[in-house]
């Protein structure tokens, strides 16, 4: 079948679960249909189908699964909202509209994504740049401890989600100029083959980066996600493991060192091994989750029926938690296994891609995203310490919906052009441009 | 290569996803109900609050608890106990803030419907509006329930009437008590002063003290220090005789016990528990039965375990268990030997000491003795009902302890009934049953001078078997220093098992 066709099926699904679920949710908490049921279907078709027709306009190969995948983890994710907080409902309508509008820019702009590699280093700098400005006194604003966000006028932006996708440019850039010589291995150590150490460049990077975050600004899940994010984009461009082994052991040591050093990162340790010891002070979010998954039991309280609501934070990092209690451990699994196919999706346009710094830029924006929900859900899970970072496209919040949808984009964008028909994508041309950046 | 590469970190991701779904099972299958239950989990409250509940009533028919339809009030009902305070230490209540005790608690599922028995029942009906919601039919006896308010009055005290054959509680009864609407109420302050008010009142009018508080048990535990010398077969009835006295020294210590009142008294057994004899008693379980065996005797009764009764939070009654390490083997004069703490152990076998005891856990002294010595897992409900009056579950009778052989419990049985017609317990006698009683007055203090004043008691017909045992426990109180258990707490008993068998 063909990839439009298919994204229209897919659509048609992603629109009845979005439409059931909101109206399921009201009919259990109120016993009526919302009334705004009928004009709230008429905006999702609306949206998802302008969407539609933007990408069968402007990327009319691109892979069909990327776009139904997101539309049906951002309807649920907002039904959800609304049936914890309407008034955040309105603005996450807002994020949406502003993270379509995103994504047809992110289209329209960047007809071949590969024209961004020469640029590496001034991404480098845009990225670092967009990661600091919460610093800047005046300009960032601290919430919920962590210092990540710039007060604009009436809004709160977090700009490191933005610096996520600039950094993930800068390094598939670096790599494809680097690799061979960070494959190479000029020492030994031990059982360890090791390049030169003025190689490490990158890595020492993204090792400064995530301690930044971490340290000045308190945003531990964002540091992690840097931190996998360079790793897995160094593993992939080089293939040697030393990399990985390298990373881990730097990072264990920025860990062991950062849980002496700062109370914060102690308590969220202390947290995450024993909730219980604090069940009503500090352990109380991870605690209420844990009780509001064991109340959504296999098949759920139902939509509407279960009280989400205590959990605190439940239309952000916790929603997850929400979603497993009204919709049970099947529903919480539906959610995964949705993540798992758009990161499986991810992954082979990244195998497709036509050019070198797509492929890796690609595997960059997918870990991103693959990693982010497993960083919150394991932290929803305790399975890893709880660090406040969105569920993507889930998840209330602005920046990190158009952002999302900003890497929804790209990806389609790379899968669009590795599948267009031979004569457009000649080798020569790419060849070339490959040469050019070299 | 590099799709290799690619491949890998696939894997990788997929291993973090499949981890998350192990998780995800353990939370919400496995660990499951240990999270429901947990006691810092008030989901389950306060989703049920407000909801359709099922009624808790008596055996005979009364109402105690119930959920009113309340219009305009911001909850669809609200929880209602129309006997007030007589029920509130069985039924519990159900709080929005406070969460949930008693019946309310153990049974929660049952009266929300949530059970899967339930819910087959109303799937039955799958087009009439059938709630699933259970209705809770207690043991209690509403006559008699009432009885044991009106004969407590406004004294501090404990009521316990059970059927031994059963473990089914027919009373059970505490004063002070406290209305439970006052804390299922709608608003939140209210209640929260309410509570407030109530934890912070003079004789803590929350606590359910007949299963919850332990008391002094004085010569009610004389049953057990009793049963110790007939079950070891160091004593019987008949044989040997103590020497009349008016007062014991143990070894070890210049601090003699004396009698009540100071009276002489001594002979065998029968006659020791007839006159309730300190002296005799003391010199019994100190020389003769020793540490090990009453301590055994004493935790075959349930001191010790928190009995299995269906209501939350029971309190195991204490029958101290350390009496240091032998200084005298035993002798021909002193069987058991001498111990460290041989003097803990007279008083502990005359009820004093650390030995300390629930009016339930007296009670179930006595179920022994009445029911050949088996001890059943007292119950407060007989059955679940679903909206339309089936049956859906009826808790079987369960064995919990075997106290006794049967010979030594028709023994007791005997000296219990000859200590209610010769004894201290006459005035607990009902013409044309078989009463018997062991009376107790636990003396806590001489300046000024007050007393914990105890029967323990079983009835049947005549040469039956008992039906039905009582506990009855009125507190010190210095404002009436003179109370015994003869004569304060037997006369209830009496009125009591003349109320339940209709005389």
């Amino acid at each position: 079948m063909r990839p439009r066709t298919v994204e229209l099926g897919l659509l048609i699904l992603a629109t009845i679960i979005t439409g059931a679920a909101y109206g399921l949710t009201s009919l259990g908490r109120a016993g009526s249909l919302p009334a705004n049921i009928i004009p709230f279907l008429g905006v999702v078709v609306l949206m998802l189908f302008s969407a539609h027709v933007v990408i069968r306009r402007l990327a009319p190969h691109a892979d069909g699964l990327l776009f139904p995948l997101a539309a049906l983890l951002n309807g649920l994710g907002y039904a959800f909202i609304a049936r914890l907080d309407p008034a955040l409902a309105d603005s996450q309508s807002a994020w949406t509209l502003v993270g379509l509008v995103g994504f047809t820019a992110t289209l329209m702009l960047f007809r071949d994504v590969g024209r961004l590699a020469p640029y590496r280093y001034t991404l480098a700098v845009v990225g670092v740049i967009l990661l600091l400005l919460p610093l800047v006194p005046g300009l960032g604003v601290q919430l919920n401890g962590a210092r990540i966000w710039l007060r604009v006028g009436p809004f709160s932006i977090q700009p490191g989600e933005f610096a996520k996708i600039v950094l993930a440019a800068f390094l598939a850039g670096y790599l494809v100029d680097k690799r061979e010589l960070l494959a190479i291995s000029t020492r030994r150590i031990g059982p360890l083959h090791l390049p030169d150490v003025k190689h490490f460049g990158p890595l020492l990077l993204a090792w400064g980066v995530a301690l930044i975050v971490m340290v000045a600004e308190r945003d531990l899940g964002s540091s992690l996600l840097f931190f996998t994010l360079f790793v897995v984009m160094v593993y992939v461009a080089t293939g040697r493991t030393a990399y990985v082994l390298t990373g881990l052991s730097l990072f264990a040591v920025g860990s062991v060192v950062s849980h002496e050093l700062f109370g914060h990162v102690r308590t969220r340790v202390d947290i995450w091994i024993d909730p219980f010891a604090d069940p009503k002070g500090s352990g109380f979010q991870i605690v209420e989750a844990a009780f509001a998954l064991a109340d959504g039991g296999l098949t759920g309280t139902g939509l509407g029926l279960g009280t989400p609501g205590k959990i605190p934070f439940a239309e952000t990092d916790m929603i997850f938690a929400a979603i497993g209690e009204e919709l049970g451990l099947v529903g919480a699994t539906a959610i995964l296994a949705t993540f798992l196919l758009f990161v499986g999706a991810g992954f082979r346009v990244a195998t497709q891609a036509s050019s070198l710094f797509e492929k890796l830029f690609a595997v960059g924006l997918t870990s991103l995203l693959g990693f982010q929900a497993f960083v919150i859900i394991g932290g929803v899970l305790r399975v890893l310490p709880l660090t406040g970072v969105t569920l993507p496209f889930v998840s209330y919040g602005g920046s990190s919906l158009i952002s999302n949808y900003i890497v929804l984009a790209l990806l389609i964008r790379i899968s669009d052009r590795s599948n267009q028909p031979a004569v457009e994508t000649s080798s020569g041309g790419r060849a070339d441009r490959q040469a050019v950046h070299s | 290569m590099i799709d290799r590469s690619i491949r890998h970190v696939a894997l990788v991701l997929m291993a973090c996803f499949v981890l998350l779904f192990v998780q995800l099972n353990r939370i919400q299958v496995f660990d499951a109900d240990e999270l429901r239950n947990n006691p810092n989990n008030t989901r389950t409250v306060q989703r049920d609050f407000g909801r359709a509940r099922g009624a808790i009533s008596t055996r005979d028919g009364v109402v105690v608890a119930q959920s009113d339809l309340s219009p305009n009030s911001g909850f669809e009902r609200l929880r209602v106990y129309p006997e007030g305070e007589l029920y509130a230490h069985v039924t519990g209540y159900l709080s929005f803030n406070l969460g949930t005790t008693g019946v309310e608690r153990t049974y929660n599922d049952e009266l929300a419907g949530r059970t899967s028995g339930l819910q087959l029942s109303s799937l039955s009906d799958l087009l009439g509006e059938v709630s699933p919601t259970g209705e809770i039919v207690l043991t209690l006896d509403h006559t008699l329930q009432q009885r044991a308010r009106e004969l407590l009055g406004e004294r501090n005290g404990s009521i316990v009437a059970l059927d031994p054959r059963t473990g089914e509680i027919r009373a059970m009864y505490s004063w002070p008590s406290y209305d439970p609407n006052l804390l299922s109420g709608h608003n939140g302050a209210e209640v929260n002063a309410a509570f407030r008010e109530l934890v912070g009142a003079e004789g803590n009018p929350l606590r359910a003290k007949t299963y919850r508080e332990i008391y002094f048990p004085g010569s009610t535990f004389k049953i057990v220090t009793g049963a110790a010398a007939l079950e070891t077969g160091v004593a019987s009835l008949e044989s040997p005789s103590f020497a009349v006295t008016n007062s014991y020294t143990p070894p070890l210590t210049d601090r003699a016990i004396a009698n009540f009142g100071g009276s002489a008294c001594g002979g065998p057994l029968i006659e020791l528990i007839r006159v309730s004899c300190n002296a005799g008693f003391a010199q019994l379980g100190a020389e003769v039965i020793g540490p090990d065996r009453l301590v055994e005797q004493a935790q075959g009764f349930g001191f010790n375990l928190v009995p299995p009764i269906d209501l939350p939070d029971a309190t195991a009654s204490r029958f101290p268990t350390d009496y240091g390490s032998q200084l005298r083997e035993p002798s021909l004069e002193m069987p058991a030997g001498i111990f460290e703490n041989s003097p803990a152990l007279a008083q502990a076998s005359i009820g004093q000491n650390e030995v300390a005891a629930t009016p339930l856990q007296m009670a179930l002294v006595a179920a022994a003795v009445a029911n050949e010595g088996q001890i059943l897992e007292p119950r407060v409900v007989l059955e679940v009902r679903n909206v339309k009056g089936e049956v859906i579950d009826t808790p079987n009778p369960q064995g919990w302890l075997t106290a006794t052989s049967r010979e030594t419990a028709d023994e007791l049985r005997e000296a219990m009934i000859n200590s209610a017609r010769n004894g201290t317990g006459n005035r607990a006698l009902v013409e044309g049953l078989d009463v018997g009683t062991k009376t107790g007055t636990a003396q806590l203090g001489t300046t000024p001078a007050r007393s914990h004043a105890w029967t323990i008691a079983f009835a049947g017909p005549r040469d039956g078997t008992p039906e039905l045992v009582i506990a009855v426990l009125i507190e010190a109180d210095p404002e009436n220093p003179e109370q015994t258990g003869g004569r304060a707490a037997a006369p209830i008993v009496g009125d009591l098992i003349r109320t339940a068998f209709g005389r």
